[in-house]
């Protein structure tokens, strides 16, 4: 995955608490292989209704070149599905800003070099009243964590290992794969230490518990 | 010289702590992987990378997301039949022990996990599946993960992670009688929020809680994660122990008394420090039920909705978004609202311990509205069979099947219709998580059998007077 430093593009209001991940994407679309493309399923029950039909009034709808999104706290809360990840992500959404998102949904999202930005409430809800009639555009710099729209420069928070994995589009296999020694070391230590930790073949004994 | 005292968290992640990195980022080691049918992303992203699986001993597989609850010898569906399938060649490709359809042991990852004795104090273990929290239960440190991370552990056995915020929960007193641990869940979650441990490792502590069955806890910590935390855990005691030992893959002889005492010695110590603390009083939590559209939006079934005319700003969106989608009224009683049918399953609630409790609930009684009863295992449904359970459901005129999420996500297809309203014992109420437009509120599994009684939201207690 490449790193980024900087994005500038449309951003768009979504005023809604906790957008949990099952409303990012519902269950019945996660059986699609990545390969063939998870945004149209991105908030697929606010965006369509039950014939199919794009909703009025979605705000994604009238502006699908949206890449930032601005929503309120506990965005992608509840499962750790990371095609809800995939589904922003494949839509063409670069960052999100909130007050709060769900641990595993912001750890998904950086692996995938989609920025979850926080920021506090109040400053969430005047940049959704900026945005309220139109997207505007915005720019996201992540060497200095900050927003700039207009005039305004705007901090956000994110943590420093985040930024670090952002910026340079790090892969954890590639970074672990080169403390192999200290793994095997642990892994030996851990044998001795608690035995019981360890598996080994599956149990003779299938007796009911 | 003396030692700083720890947590059971801090005892936890130093002992699985491989390495840490200047910017804080630790290498942790993983116990125990499990992976579902999920995991098929990040089996693909192994196979792309060529890589094998670095501890297949160490990973276990069963199917429970899209298990079909009847006729498992048909599978209509081709799109489950082949995430069942993918996940069975899988695991065989990479030599992984995989509890499939067809296993008697097969039932929901974190009800089979421990049941199996896969899950024990002392341990890390991770799956692709945010309700891993469940198994903290046993004083582990269990925690949900992406499917990037999972195919990382596939090819490491090793996570990374940054050390959370610590959090205790105290629970002072006693539940009264009915009230479980899925009330005392959804009235912290009520009391601090949706995001309210956001960040943090849970410890729940205190009189109510040691009182908690094994089962008891595994619901609690369960829901750690509709409260926004990394996970929850319980130090393991004698329930633990008790529960834990002769399980299959359980130690045992001289081995096990050594393990017990290593896990004896997990407990926090007595001046150990938390992040937070947050204290509750037991005897004060009443059945609680969910009216909303997030598990934070719950009330003790005694209390009236509240009226978004008297909240403010983002507050009172929400709970008019929440009310529209329900079909609510401001301010009416939760009590007496109707429902259309009723869920009892799910890794949540779908224990033995929980069926007896709905079974003592329904026993003589006929439910007024359909519903659907799913095990959340297949040892957990012998066993009920064995216990004449199976006999009230169905004399009740409840369904009895078989083992799965089922009715919980709805991706085997048990699916609630749009616009219908169900009584759960489950944990999400998000919008359009048991099928699209479907209204889902939240509670125990003995509030959702009187809720079967009654047709209605219904405080339970009165039901059970007498009955356990
Ligand atoms: S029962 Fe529900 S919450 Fe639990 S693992 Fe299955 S789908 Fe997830």
């Amino acid at each position: 995955m490449a790193g980024w430093h900087s994005i500038e593009g449309p951003a768009v209001a979504l005023p809604q608490d906790n957008i949990d991940t099952d409303q990012l994407i519902p269950a019945r679309f996660m059986s699609v292989p990545r390969k063939d493309g998870y945004g149209p399923y991105l908030l697929h029950d606010l965006r369509f209704d039950s014939m199919g039909a794009p909703r009025d009034g979605m705000p994604l709808n009238a502006h699908p070149e949206a890449q930032i999104l601005v929503t309120r706290r506990n965005f992608g809360s509840g499962s750790s599905r990371e095609a809800a990840v995939y589904a922003l992500a494949d839509f063409g959404i670069r960052a999100v800003l909130a007050p709060s998102f769900g641990d595993i949904f912001a750890s998904n999202a950086v692996n995938n070099g989609l920025l979850p930005a926080r920021l506090p409430e109040a400053r969430i809800e005047v940049l959704l009243d900026l945005l309220a009639e139109n997207p505007q555009v915005m720019r996201v710099d992540l060497q200095d964590s900050v927003i700039r729209i207009g005039n305004e420069v705007i901090p956000f928070e994110l943590d420093p290992v985040w930024r670090l994995k952002l910026l340079n589009g790090w892969d954890d296999i590639d970074m672990t794969a080169s403390h192999g020694s200290a793994i095997a070391a642990f892994r030996a230590e851990r044998a001795q230490s608690a035995p019981y930790a360890l598996l080994k073949d599956q149990p003779n004994d299938p007796r009911n518990p | 010289m003396t030692v700083q005292p720890r947590s059971l968290f801090d005892k936890l992640w130093s002992a699985h702590e491989i390495l840490r990195r200047d910017d804080g980022s630790c290498l942790l080691w993983v116990d125990r992987h499990l992976v579902h049918e999920g995991s098929h992303h990040a089996f693909a992203k192994l196979a792309d990378r060529g890589l094998p699986v670095a501890e297949p001993a160490l990973t276990i597989g069963v199917v429970d997301h899209y298990a079909p609850t009847r006729d498992r010898d048909r599978i209509n569906d081709p799109d489950i039949a082949r995430m069942i399938r993918t996940l069975e060649q899988n695991t065989t490709r990479h030599g992984i022990r995989c509890f499939g359809l067809r296993d008697p042991r097969q039932g929901i990852v974190h009800v089979m996990g421990p049941e199996q004795g896969l899950t024990l104090p002392g341990l890390l273990i991770n799956c692709g599946d945010s309700h891993t929290s469940t198994h903290g239960a046993f004083g582990a440190l269990a925690f949900g993960i992406g499917a990037t991370e999972v195919a990382h552990v596939l090819a490491t056995q090793t996570i990374w992670q940054k050390r959370p915020k610590t959090m205790r929960i105290t629970v002072k007193g006693q539940l009264g009688p009915s009230v479980t641990a899925k009330d005392l869940a959804l009235s912290w979650i009520a009391e601090l929020g949706a995001d309210g441990a956001r960040g943090h490792a849970i410890e729940y502590a205190g009189p109510a809680v040691e009182a908690l069955s094994m089962e008891g806890r595994m619901t609690l910590c369960n829901l750690s994660i509709e409260g926004g935390a990394r996970c929850g855990m319980v130090a393991p005691d004698d329930v633990t122990f008790a529960y834990v030992e002769g399980r299959p893959f359980a130690p045992t002889g001289a081995a096990w008394d050594s393990a017990v005492a290593d896990w004896r010695a997990l407990a926090s110590d007595a001046d150990a420090m938390f992040d937070r603390e947050v204290t509750l009083d037991g005897a004060a939590i009443a059945p609680t039920v969910t009216w909303g559209t997030s598990p934070e939006e719950a009330l003790p079934i005694t209390a009236n909705l509240p009226d978004p005319a008297q909240l403010q700003g983002a507050r009172a969106d929400q709970a008019r978004a929440a009310m529209d989608y329900m079909g609510l009224t401001p301010g009416q009683r939760i009590e007496g609202t109707q429902v259309d049918q009723v869920f009892i399953g799910s890794c949540t609630n779908g224990r033995i311990e929980d069926l007896r409790l709905a079974a003592a609930v329904l026993s003589g009684r006929k439910s007024r509205v359909p519903g659907l009863v799913s095990p959340g295992s297949a040892l957990v449904k012998l066993q009920a069979e064995q216990e004449g359970l199976d006999r009230i459901f169905i004399e009740a005129g409840l369904e009895w099947v078989d083992a799965g999420c089922s009715m919980c996500v709805g991706m085997n297809g048990d699916l609630v219709e749009p616009g219908k309203r169900c009584a759960s014992s489950t944990n999400r109420n998000f919008k359009g998580r048991q099928g699209r437009g479907a209204r889902t509120h939240l509670m125990s599994p003995a509030m959702a059998a009187a809720a079967a009684v009654t047709g209605t939201l219904t405080d339970v207690r009165p039901l059970l007077d007498g009955r356990v």
